[in-house]
């Protein structure tokens, strides 16, 4: 392992070769939109909000699956970066059904919140309104397909974490689907441990609790750093004091 | 197997075909294959039983002839006559009248002459339409597999990666990335266990280059894969190829049952401390699986998705393991540039693109099929006089080569040599071969719109620009060519269109703008003819200068 | 000199932004001062005005009616205003689009229906639900847009009192609120 000193947005700062450009900007207070990175599961560079501009190269780059190298120069919040990140917003809000105003995570929605952060005063491209299924049939959960972005957040923890693989994608493109199992009931899936972590990964209203109303619920995802440190690291970190 | 007894194999069966006195061959490509090419062969077959001539004459199945448009095709070898639209009855006076009498079937032969032959110029398909697809020993007859006994027996594996090196062979995939420094990287790369991909996962609308050489010399590819992977330092090799390929799939199968039964393929190949084998992977129908980083997931046996690059293949490919993936055409050029030097090689073509390139001609153009010309050759030439040109009665409009990634090229560009650099000048890509002209009855609207479509379905979904973006560019696309667009819908699709090509995942993504770009670029008074200006405009800026008190 | 001609129109809402901009409260005098309201839902003006200045539109496009209101407001407004989630978004309104029309009325005036169940139809004042209820600016050209379902009275009276002073409303960041 090496360390490396580059430029981001002008500023010196120095990472770790393995580390991701995103962490190196993080540890330096720089902020850099994300949607399906989460701390703890593989990235997959997916969501594009977090790319970057890479001096010297016409390309962009995200974020958090791009190592640093001696020397690059890297800007997160051009012109042109800040009009992308709005219209992946403007897209993500277009291909789903997103009412904020009758969902259990309104003002506590991380695709809310990125819209705010981007400035998106509406959506400009057509909305697409698709029908989606919505899935009650867990005991405690509701997977709400109409509020999915299609993050795999949920598929990752599932599969990454508890282990169990409940969640995948079925078809491809705009039709694509977060289903459980073989395709079936989530409430008849025999993987699914109901260990509840996709509910508190998914950064949308798409997974959440039974019996919640409007506003009402509030993910906390920093439970994934604890097991995550704890397995790796086997160290026993307290969340709870380290978020304040 | 030993390089003498190689060469012993080839000059059997030379021997055994200087036995007969005439050779016929059939294309037994799947273009000729799906318009009775099998009744000719039969009757072939039957009438020279019928005739008594089973020792005089042999009929050998051959790789794609070229003239698809026209087929079945068939070939008599001695004076390279060639017969179009053959059916059973001109296959029997084939037999009667050119093979006894001498006297050619006038009524069904192709001129040769014309300029469709003439400027055409055959490496990777130089067996095509004399070799035996499915014979190894006609193969080996045509200097197969010598490339690879000089690889193994006289080269040591970095000279190979420099001889391809020098060749300034590019990938015939569409990228046109360097042949040689790929081999180079991947050769260096650290890694006990290393890995050859062939990629024949040919998806683009309209092009068929890859299967006709699947179909027509499959043993060339395995040729070249192998002289890869002793290239490289790798011991495995896979073959992915689309399901809807199932003659190249069936001869494919068969070629690597007869390449391992001579030793050519396996252990201690020409008695050397060379292993290499060739297992296939069948690809279930996703165009994105053409993507290298998805289609390695697809032969690991997961969701075919492509990843973020770095790291490339090249470093971490298969299983994580240093991988060389390459084109089909790219692969059948190895055994030519190994075998006739690179010096040979790098002297076609243009100092940048050096070689030749397989096109699929199709759309409006007289001679639909399979062509291989120089690089650098002007799109002129190919269209006009290898393809003869437009229908009777319409003019050129546009040739769009790269398929679903690649663009528009209007008729002020014909004179642009085609190379990989020249094409990218005009907001097109080489791609992989498929060329479809359009003449002045083709709404380029339309085009752009048909194109999008496919990228609509084909869009693995993963991120969110491709996904969402493609639905969008289509939509907007529909409503223009509907004459319901405004400017102000014609200003979103630009802007969607650089959006997808500057921030999608992968290729697929990426380029999927292209078509509309390019048509924007060179025909965009068919897009601004059919948008109005939206109601209630008022120009930029107004309302902020104009205070509301009066 | 003349006072902006401001006008509000109710489409597929519930009103609540209305309600919104009624919770103004005070200010209202304020603003009664600064402005001539020429056409609203809280005023009894059955035609929409000629050379009206601002028009903040509640509600999302959800019928016929609604549609041609729009195109009327479009061509004798400077500067038209989304005035809350379902005009922006379409938010509840467009709730509906992933059914059919005909869904949608059967389930409201036949299995919902307390007395004489009966879709009504044929009656030429009634206008006809479009396929899809949509955001106003899939309609027309929109200028600025008001957030939030409803929109809180400080920031429709922060957007309307940018536009008085003839500003297009550059809402704050805290103002940006979906929901």
């Amino acid at each position: 392992m090496a360390i490396l000193t580059l430029t981001i947005n002008g500023e010196q700062v120095s990472g770790k070769d393995d580390e991701s450009l995103l962490s190196i900007a993080q540890q330096h207070g720089i902020k850099i939109p994300t949607l399906c990175h989460l701390e703890g599961l593989s990235d997959v560079g997916a969501c594009r909000l977090c790319l970057v501009e890479v001096e010297g190269s016409p390309k962009l780059f995200p974020a958090c699956t791009t190592k640093p190298k001696e020397g690059m120069v890297v800007s997160t919040d051009t012109e042109r970066l800040r009009k992308y990140r709005r219209l992946i917003i403007e897209f993500l809000a277009s291909e789903g059904n997103h009412q904020c105003s009758v969902c259990v995570v309104n003002g506590h929605c991380e695709l809310q919140n990125q819209a705010y952060e981007t400035g998106l005063t509406h959506v400009t491209v057509p909305y697409l309104y698709p029908k989606k299924t919505l899935d009650a049939s867990h005991e405690h959960f509701i997977m709400d397909r109409n509020r999915c972005i299609l993050c795999t957040r949920c598929v990752r923890v599932c599969h990454e974490v508890e282990g169990a693989h409940t969640w995948d994608l079925s078809g491809r493109g705009i039709a694509c689907e977060i289903i459980s199992d073989l395709n079936q009931p989530w409430g008849t899936s025999e993987s699914c441990t109901s260990c509840g972590k996709c509910v508190l990964v998914c950064p949308t209203g798409a997974i959440i609790e039974k019996g919640e109303g409007v506003s009402e619920m509030e993910k906390k995802t920093d439970f994934l750093r604890y097991i995550v440190t704890a397995r790796q690291k086997r160290e026993w970190i307290n969340v709870d004091s380290d978020e304040e | 197997m030993t390089v003498e007894e190689l060469k012993e194999l080839a000059e059997k069966e030379l021997e055994r075909q200087h036995q007969y006195k005439h050779r016929i061959t059939y294309c037994s490509a799947a273009g000729c294959a799906s318009c009775g090419g099998n009744a000719v062969r039969d009757t072939l077959a039957k009438t020279i039983k019928a005739r008594n001539l089973e020792k005089d004459v042999e009929i050998a199945g051959t790789g794609c002839m070229g003239l698809c448009g026209e087929g079945p095709l068939v070939r008599i070898a001695e004076d390279g006559a060639l017969y179009q639209r053959v059916d059973a009855g001109i296959a029997e006076r084939i037999i009667d009248e050119h093979i006894l009498q001498g006297k050619p079937v006038a009524e069904n032969l192709v001129d040769t002459t014309n300029p469709f032959f003439s400027s055409q110029m055959k490496i990777v398909l130089e067996n095509c339409g004399t070799m035996d697809s499915e014979r190894i020993d006609d193969y080996i007859a045509s200097g197969g597999y010598e490339a690879l006994a000089k690889a193994v027996t006289e080269m040591q594996p970095a000279e190979v990666a420099e001889e391809v090196r020098r060749s300034g062979i590019r990938g015939r995939g569409g990228a046109g990335y360097p042949t040689g420094l790929k081999w180079g990287i991947v050769r260096k790369a650290q890694g006990e266990q290393k890995y050859v991909v062939c990629n024949a996962d040919e998806g683009d609308p309209g092009a068929f280059m890859d299967r006709s050489v699947l179909e027509g010399d499959p043993h060339r590819v395995l040729e070249g894969m192998a002289i890869g992977g002793y290239a490289v330092g790798a011991s495995v090799g896979f073959l992915y190829v689309r399901a809807e390929y199932p003659l190249a799939i069936e001869r494919l199968r068969l070629a690597i049952k007869q390449a391992e039964r001579l030793g050519l393929l396996g252990n201690r190949i020409f008695e050397s401390d060379f292993n290499f084998r060739i297992d296939i992977r069948i690809g279930a129908g996703a165009f994105v699986c053409g993507e290298e980083t998805a289609l390695i997931r697809s032969i690991e046996g997961k969701r075919g998705r492509p990843r973020p690059r770095p790291p490339y293949p090249a470093e971490k490919g298969l299983w994580g393991a240093p991988t060389l993936i390459n084109n089909v055409e790219t692969f059948a050029n190895i055994a030519p540039i190994i075998r006739r030097g690179s010096a040979w090689f790098a002297a076609i073509g243009t100092p940048k693109s050096t070689g030749t390139k397989v096109f699929a001609l199709a759309g409006k153009i007289r001679n639909t099929g399979l062509i291989e010309v120089p690089m650098g050759i002007p799109l002129r030439k190919i269209i006009f006089d290898i393809g003869g040109g437009t229908p009777e009665g319409t003019t050129f409009k546009a040739a769009q080569t790269g398929g679903p990634s690649g663009g528009c090229i209007p008729a002020e560009a014909l004179d642009l040599p085609v190379d990989y650099d020249s094409l990218a000048t005009v907001g097109s890509i080489m791609g992989s071969g498929g060329l479809i002209v359009m003449d002045s009855t083709s709404n380029m609207v339309d085009v752009a719109k048909y194109f999008m479509e496919f990228c609509v379905d084909e869009s693995c979904g993963k991120c969110v620009p491709c996904r969402v973006g493609t639905v969008h560019i289509h939509g907007l696309l529909e409503k223009i060519s509907l004459g319901n667009g405004t400017t102000d819908d014609l200003a979103l699709l630009e802007e969607l269109c650089q959006m997808v090509k500057d921030t999608s995942l992968c290729g697929l993504g990426q380029s999927a703008p292209n078509p509309v770009l390019s048509t924007l670029r060179f025909f965009r008074n068919e897009y601004t003819e059919l948008v109005r200006a939206p109601e209630g405009f008022v120009p930029a800026g107004t309302p902020n200068e104009q205070p509301l008190t009066r | 000199m003349m006072k902006p001609r401001v006008a509000t129109a109710w489409l597929g809402g519930c009103s609540g932004c209305h309600m919104s901009f009624l919770d103004m409260d005070e200010r209202l005098i304020e603003l009664a001062d600064k402005m001539d309201l020429v056409y609203s839902p809280i005023a009894d003006i059955k035609k929409f005005p000629e050379n009206v200045d601002v028009t903040l539109v509640e509600g999302a496009v959800a019928n016929t009616e609604n549609e041609e209101l729009a195109h009327i407001i479009r061509r004798h407004s400077r500067i038209v205003v989304s005035f809350g989630d379902c005009a922006v978004t379409g938010n509840v309104t467009a709730m509906r689009n992933g059914l059919t029309v005909d869904a949608v009325l059967k389930r409201s005036y036949i299995e919902l229906a307390d007395l004489t169940p009966q879709i009504p139809r044929d009656y030429p004042t009634i206008a006809e639900l479009m396929k899809q209820a949509k955001p106003l600016h899939e309609i027309i050209r929109v200028d600025a847009f008001i957030h939030g379902c409803p929109p809180t009275a400080d920031s429709i009276w922060s957007a309307v009192s940018q536009l008085l002073e003839g500003k297009l409303p550059a809402l704050s960041h805290v103002y940006l609120r979906y929901g």
